[in-house]
């Protein structure tokens, strides 16, 4: 890791105190295997403030995963600093929710005790879990698929259980792997359209790893649009459309045009188009 | 299958009040079925193995009839039931001990199996040292080392809940090995930045993943358990049936040879049976997702 001067680290705490969640300060990752040293991260710097709605776009293996495990503490970086919420990220972090690809369900227990998994493993008092799980649940949908097992879910379904295991504890920051890639495109939408609601409605702030432009596009404040290995930060866009974003209006607005064409030309020819 | 909710959550909320009671619901609860159609259901499942057994007692019972061997080579059905019934005490007797040595040998082999298990998959080194011991007692010929076990615990049933021991606590170790690694890398960073500990990994996720393998080990750790029993009663007792073979061996009294011999595969069967059925109790959602379960459209 990259030493700071004492200084630099005591003047800059307190102000972003209230700011930023996520500062990721020329962050770089290697990997080392048997026969080669591979760099997934290069220099990556990133800030993003309390609340924001952050999508992370790039081609496959640009380490947009990885930049998300820095974030979270389950990987270290080779050099440079990630903090969350103004600490240094040294561990595992517990004060965020996290969402994978595919749902990583615990196949023997229902959809809601899939759910509270995250309260048990926290502690949290059991009434309060309750309620909020079944908030939750609501939410998004799930009234009636309490008792279902995994297996007897659809994938948007186990989905939406594991968006709500990770919005259990309010976790100021939320961190999504690609966590529609699986789903047809239907489901995807629908599942857009209710995370931009969730957003809004839980002022979490929020890091959306995907391959999709128009997703990107669809829920983002700002769209970071990283090169391929070793990943850097090619751009970041600004999207200039209000918090509800109504889709089917929204998709037809210039801004829209405007922010997926960008991330297209600055992605090429071979980037994931849907 | 469950199909998939509505768009937007107001509609999904108000449409499943309705959807329960309504004959196009998607899910409609059917509750336990009737006693009749459960019996239905059993006998379905169990006429074609017990129609098997028939069908070999009738071969059996086909060739003794039509003298083909010598009936003291072969003894008929009939004289092997006799038997069983005059020396219903002696054959119970024995058949206890045996029992005893299997299930004790099972029990102890099975928490030996996990914590070793345990122990080798959260510490890679500990792994690496014992896996030759362990390999090198599943290679040797148990029947080799037994009488070794005789000279050092004596004729009782000590040495016989050893050789069931070693033999059966391989597969219930490589079962649960598999099933503790088996677990899927994300739910374990998960439950990292849930804050759980080690210990509440290893209760909530690690050990019930695991449990299927286990499962599977142990059907076939029981099942060798009574080959240890017997191989142990080989080698030196004056009890179980492994003795009781031995001695009929001795007087060329195949009858008393064949009702041990059915015994003690029924004692097989039935342990295996019973290990079905608590995994069945225990993992309902395993078993209801293994590709024998059968879903009907109607």
């Amino acid at each position: 890791m990259r030493i700071m001067s004492k200084a630099e680290t005591a003047a800059g705490a307190p102000a972003r105190a209230t700011k930023n969640a996520v500062e990721l300060d020329r962050v770089a990752v290697r990997f080392r295997t048997r026969k080669r040293d591979v760099t997934a991260l290069a220099e990556v710097s990133l800030t993003v403030p309390m609340g924001q709605f952050v999508a992370i776009v790039g081609p496959s293996g640009c380490g947009k995963s990885t930049l998300l495990k820095l974030v979270s503490g389950l990987l270290k970086p080779s050099s440079g600093t990630a903090r969350l919420r103004s600490q240094t990220v040294t561990g595992p972090r517990h004060d965020i929710g996290y969402v994978f690809q595919r749902a990583a369900l615990l196949e023997w227990r229902t959809a809601k005790r899939n759910i509270l998994l995250q309260a048990e493993m926290r502690g949290m008092p059991a009434e309060q879990a309750r309620r909020r799980a079944a908030e939750l649940m609501e939410m998004t949908g799930l009234t009636g698929f309490e008792d279902a097992y995994p297996h007897e879910l659809s994938g948007g379904m186990q989905q939406r259980v594991a968006l709500c295991r990770a919005l259990l504890h309010e976790p100021p920051v939320l961190l999504m792997d690609e966590p529609f890639g699986a789903l047809d495109a239907l489901t995807r939408e629908q599942l857009n359209i209710e995370l931009n609601r969730i957003w809004r409605e839980t002022g979490t702030t929020v890091l959306l790893v995907t391959h999709s432009v128009a997703e990107a596009a669809y829920l983002a404040n700002r769209v970071v649009v990283m090169t391929s290995r070793p990943g850097r930060v090619a751009e970041v866009i600004d999207v200039d459309l209000p918090a509800e974003r109504e889709y089917s209006t929204t998709v037809a607005t210039p801004e829209f045009a405007r922010v997926t064409a960008r991330i297209r030309e600055l992605l090429g020819a071979g980037a994931a188009a849907d | 299958m469950v199909s998939q909710g509505t768009t937007s959550t107001s509609t999904a909320a108000s449409a499943t009040p309705a959807a329960e009671n309504s004959p196009h619901a998607a899910v409609v609860e059917r509750g336990r079925p009737p006693l009749g159609e459960r019996a239905r259901e059993a006998l379905e499942r169990s006429w074609r193995p017990v129609a098997m057994l028939l069908a070999c007692v009738a071969a059996w019972w086909a060739v003794t009839a039509a003298e083909l061997v010598e009936s003291y080579l072969v003894p008929s059905p009939g004289a092997t039931l006799d038997l069983m019934v005059d020396k219903w005490g002696y054959i119970w007797h024995h058949s206890w001990v045996t029992t005893y040595e299997t299930v004790a040998g099972f029990i102890l082999a099975t928490l030996i199996g996990v914590a070793a298990a345990v122990v080798m998959v959260y510490s890679s080194s500990v792994e690496r040292t014992l896996y030759p011991i362990l390999l090198f007692a599943q290679v040797i010929p148990k029947i080799a080392i037994a009488p070794l076990f005789v000279v050092w615990l004596g004729f009782g049933v000590t040495p016989k809940i050893f050789v069931a021991v070693l033999i059966a606590f391989f597969p219930v170790v490589i079962a649960m090995v598999t099933g503790l690694k088996s677990v899927d890398p994300e739910m374990l960073q998960l439950s990292a930045t849930m804050g759980a500990g080690p210990w509440k990994t290893f209760a909530k996720i690690r050990f019930p993943a695991s449990l299927p393998h286990l499962f599977s080990g142990l059907k076939v750790a029981v099942t060798l358990a009574v080959t240890g029993a017997v191989v142990g009663e080989f080698v030196g007792a004056n009890e179980g049936l492994g003795y009781v073979i031995q001695q009929a061996n001795g007087n060329l009294d195949t009858p008393m040879l064949f009702a041990a011999l059915l015994v003690m595969s029924a004692l097989g069967v039935v342990l295996f049976v019973l290990i079905e059925l608590a995994e069945r109790l225990l993992l309902p959602w395993h078993a209801s997702r293994r590709a024998d379960a059968t879903t009907t459209t109607f």
